[in-house]
């Protein structure tokens, strides 16, 4: 009974194939950051920006392929409320590391 | 066994507790009493407490609301009364510890338990009828809402009989706010309360952002939906965003008090001033989310009773965006004096003022709609343009207090004070008052009186300015907030004439409470007969007052703004449908009340530290949910045959309406 | 629940039994989407966390700092466990909108037990790190750190619990509409824990080693 539905399904979901490649893609955006941290091979700053990179990228990944975000119209309400909600953290704690970091500087607080 | 409960938590030696803890006990019993007494139990059983109809849990989230407004101010009543009598070293009648306590519950209360609820009952009972809907998404999550918020009335409620509430203003700054400075269970009251009714609106915001998206009538465009629905979408998306930080701070201060972590202590590391940043990372955007539904109130009195359509319906919508995304770059403007520096000042100084502008737009809007229509002057008027004069005046104060240079001067005085109760008075719980009015026929079937609304009005917005208009000079004076006694002989005459404008706003709540006994009384003189008292614009006027219980027998047509107008102008309104379908409605359910309970003993506990009692009534939560949604109920259906019944009865009162009036009047219609 | 939202859905004969379930399926819908809502709160709830951490990650209080207590092999290992038990939930739901009940107990199952090594490894290195006095109360920095992970840790049990209650339901009636629609919310929560797991490993034990 349930599985007729498949076609009005709103919500997308994901195949074999898609899992596999945010699986392995998943596995490589864990692995490199890992390796550089254990094993420093560039520099610390290097290593830092790689590491943000592809938490970010991998981030990207499961919101893709085991989310199944896309640019459909189905998937609009789920995106634009993502997004909104990126823009409210990036300011929390975007907004919130200027404040303390400042006050940390003007205040010598500990 | 008991935790840190004993008699001992029970203030026998303050009288002034004691007496009010007789008379609420008093009149609880004599409440109850009547219930059985006129044997009512059943009927508020069924028809209230296990109900998941919004325009029931809209109602009662309103009575609490005003119940909590009479205990709020009680409170000021007592501040002013206390700083009109301690002044020039006179101890006046309340100590420290005492005051402090009443300060703290006065802002909790008031923001909290006053303003929240009132404005969330007026949303809940117009929202879905505005957009042609028949309820909101999620019914049960609507009542387990409302039960989450009376958790939070009892344990604030109970606080005042058993232990004490906090001490630390409404803010609760640790370090102050710790277990170190305060070891008692108060700022545990507080911290419960404002997690559980907290809970309760995160959910509310979800429900109704996702009734907005998903349920509005076919055809409805979202550039069409009323400004009321549209203020209270964007409430509801600050709601989302901004309360999951105040459930995160105060999870944190949790933590530091429960379990010894050094979040925000002094000593091994904690940062104190994180606490003040994250509290108004959150307590910024909660005042935009008490403001916003309140503008959407005036949007929809003024136009409806000028009878033109509201000027600039597109660019309404687009202020109020900005403000609540701007909303949520401001919130440093709280504490300019922490020591941030002055860049990070100016930045937040600067996007405060930037927020006057889509202020200053609907402001505009709202003159402009006025401009060249009939004003009536009727009570939800009045108390519209009270809320334009004396927003406006607050709002100015505001952008004083946003430059960096000025707030040093002024941050913690009554200048403050003045100010925020300026807008919010002025603006929030001027709108709510006006709500209450404008949709009371809606709700209950017939019209407030008029005569005492316009007293209360009156004695509220004099008793307002006669209230705080001094405090402003205080503040400039140099008396800071938070004081119970003052010996500057220069303030003294300002603290008196303050004293007498509460005094007259009690007036005011005087006469509300009157007009509702006496609305009450001639409510057969009174009646909404048609459900369109006030030639409305928007959908909740299409039906009938109250509204059947399914809200719309077939969903309504909604091409254009102003959907009900609309219809009303091309004839083509009560329409008849050939055939009746049947409805799909939710069953009642007491999941809602169980878990609210059971929640509140957890919050008890906790506050207690009664361990056992905490697991207890947590698993017991959880478990009652699982075994609420195994059972999944699917609701029952409405025959056609009854819908058809009941729209019958309402058709044959329009019919005969119509045909006592030649004509229906409708007001022509002005495109902004 | 009973208004008929025909988003995105082709035209249909309007004959009550359609509608009628019509008005179910498309209630599945809302409650995803409410669902996805409610993990966006969940996530600013996350974030002032993060900012928390932040701020006090260098108030070490004389005592341990990240570099000091963190064993990268071993969060790889807890890593590995949540993001194979992302799979298997996937290969849960590809099971399900087969209608292949056996398939999603099974995966279920192999996802749950994924989930309580992960549990169980890090309940193991706090109590490691509580029994060295390097428990939350030692200073800022500990506390913002046992708050984040085990926050995080706090979620995910949750998610288990909701995890076994699936099961005995799926197991008892079948992968009928609500259950379906149940396991794709908790499918939604599970994905987002590992994604919130990825800033976790990120921001507090890579950010905190190099």
């Amino acid at each position: 009974m349930a599985n007729s539905h498949h076609s009005h399904d709103d919500s997308s979901h994901g195949s074999f194939k898609s899992y596999m490649v945010g699986f392995v893609l998943s596995i490589i955006l864990t692995a490199i950051p890992f390796g550089l941290v254990m094993f420093p091979t560039v520099s610390k700053v290097a290593t830092l920006w790689i590491v943000l990179i592809f938490a970010v990228v991998q981030v990207l990944v499961h919101l893709v392929y085991f989310l199944h975000l896309d640019r459909s119209v189905a998937q609009r309400n789920n995106v634009v409320a993502f997004a909104f909600a990126t823009l409210v953290i990036v300011l929390l704690v975007g907004l919130t590391v200027w404040i303390m970091f400042s006050i940390h500087t003007a205040m010598m607080a500990h | 066994m008991f935790g840190k409960l004993s008699l001992d938590a029970i203030p026998f030696h303050e009288p002034i507790v004691m007496i009010t803890i007789a008379m609420i006990a008093i009149g609880g019993a004599a409440v109850l009493g009547l219930i059985t007494y006129f044997k009512k139990w059943t009927y508020l059983w069924t028809e209230w407490l296990t109900s998941v109809d919004h325009k029931k849990i809209g109602v009662m989230y309103i009575i609490i609301a005003m119940v909590m407004l009479l205990r709020g101010f009680a409170d000021a009543i007592m501040m002013r009364s206390q700083l009109a009598l301690a002044t020039e070293g006179s101890p006046g009648y309340l100590p420290p510890e005492h005051y402090d306590q009443i300060f703290t519950a006065h802002g909790v209360i008031m923001i909290i338990f006053m303003a929240m609820p009132f404005f969330t009952g007026l949303m809940n009972i117009v929202l879905p009828l505005q957009i042609g809907a028949r309820d909101v998404a999620f019914p049960f999550l609507n009542s387990l809402s409302l039960y989450l918020l009376i958790s939070g009335v009892v344990l604030v409620n109970v606080s005042l009989g058993v232990g004490e509430f906090a001490r630390t203003g409404w803010v609760a700054y640790p370090p102050l706010s710790e277990l170190g400075y305060s070891p008692g269970v108060g700022v545990d009251y507080y911290i419960w309360a404002l997690q559980l009714s907290g809970l309760g609106t995160t959910l509310t915001g979800v429900n109704f952002l996702v009734t907005v998206l998903k349920m509005r009538t076919p055809g409805m465009k979202l550039m069409d939906m009323p400004i009321f629905t549209w203020t209270c979408t964007w409430a509801n998306v600050l709601i989302v965003a901004s309360f999951p930080i105040l459930t995160a701070t105060l999870a944190l201060l949790t933590l530091d008090r429960y379990l010894d972590f050094h979040i925000f202590t002094n000593e091994l590391g904690g940062n104190p001033m994180m606490y003040v940043n994250l509290f108004w990372a959150w307590g910024h955007p909660e005042v935009y989310i008490l403001i916003l539904p309140a503008f959407g109130v005036f949007s929809e009195v003024i136009s409806t009773f000028t009878g033109k359509r509201l000027f600039g319906h597109h660019s309404m919508i687009y202020a109020s965006g900005a403000i609540s995304v701007l909303g949520f770059m401001v919130w440093l403007h709280h504490f300019f004096t922490m020591g941030s520096g002055a860049s990070v000042n100016a930045f937040f100084g600067l996007a405060t003022m930037l927020i006057s502008i889509p202020t200053g737009v609907k402001l505009f809007n709202w003159l402009f709609t006025i401009y060249q229509g009939r004003l009536r002057f009727t009570a939800p008027v009045m108390w519209t343009l009270g809320f334009m004069v004396t927003f406006s005046i607050g709002g100015m104060t505001g952008v004083l207090l946003a430059i960096p240079g000025a707030d040093f001067v002024l941050h913690n005085s009554l200048f403050v004070i003045a100010h925020f109760h300026n807008v919010i008075i002025g603006g929030a719980v001027f709108g709510y008052i006006a709500g209450f009015a404008f949709w009371f026929p809606k709700a209950f079937g017939f019209k407030l009186n008029e005569k005492w609304g316009k007293a209360a009005f009156w004695f509220w917005i004099s008793g307002f300015y006669v209230a705080f208009m001094p405090l402003y000079a205080l503040g400039f004076m140099g008396m800071t907030r938070r004081l119970n006694t003052t010996d500057n002989p220069d303030w003294t005459p300002y603290l008196h004439v303050a004293f007498w404008g509460a005094a007259l706003i009690m007036v005011g709540i005087a006469c509300q409470l009157i007009q509702i006994y006496v609305s009450i009384r001639d409510r057969e003189q009174n009646r909404d007969v048609t459900g369109d008292p006030w030639n409305g614009h928007t959908l909740e006027w299409s039906t009938s007052s109250p509204p059947p219980f399914y809200n719309f027998a077939e969903l309504p047509k909604a091409n254009e703004i102003d959907a009900f107008y609309a219809a009303k102008r091309d004839g083509e309104a009560y329409p008849v449908p050939a055939k009746y379908s049947d409805i799909h409605m939710p069953n009642n359910t007491a999941t809602g009340l169980v878990m609210g309970a059971l929640l509140t003993v957890f919050g008890f506990a906790m506050i207690w530290h009664i361990w056992w009692l905490s697991i207890a009534s947590l698993v017991g939560t959880i478990v009652y949910f699982v075994i609420h949604a195994a059972r999944d109920d699917q609701g029952y259906m409405v025959p056609a045959s009854e819908v058809a019944r009941i729209e019958g009865e309402q058709h044959k009162i329009l019919a005969s309406v119509r045909n006592a009036q030649a004509n229906t009047p409708v007001n022509k219609l002005e495109q902004a | 629940m009973s208004n008929l939202v025909f988003e995105g859905a082709k035209g249909h004969d309007h004959g009550h039994d359609h509608e009628h379930d019509h008005g179910h399926h498309d209630a599945g819908e809302m409650k995803i989407f409410g669902f996805w809502i409610y993990l966006m709160t969940d996530c600013i709830l996350f974030a002032s966390i993060f900012a928390a951490y932040a701020v006090l990650v260098n108030n070490v209080a004389g005592g341990p700092a990240g570099h000091d207590i963190f064993e990268l092999p071993y969060v790889l290992g807890e890593t590995a466990c949540l993001l194979l038990s992302s799979i298997t939930y996937g290969f849960a739901m590809l099971a399900m909108h087969k209608g292949n009940k056996s398939g999603v107990l099974g995966w279920l199952f192999v996802t749950f037990l994924f989930g309580l090594g992960f549990i169980g490894m890090e309940i193991n290195e706090f109590h490691m790190l509580i029994s060295e006095g390097y428990g939350p109360n030692r200073s800022g920095f500990l506390s913002a750190f046992f708050t984040l992970v085990g926050t995080h840790g706090l979620h995910v049990t949750s998610g288990l619990i909701w995890m076994a209650i699936m099961m005995y339901q799926v197991n008892k009636n079948g992968l009928t509409a609500t259950n379906q629609t149940r396991l794709s919310m908790l499918s939604l929560f599970w994905h987002f824990l590992d994604v919130v797991w990825i800033c976790v490993f990120t921001v507090v034990y890579l950010m905190g080693t190099i």
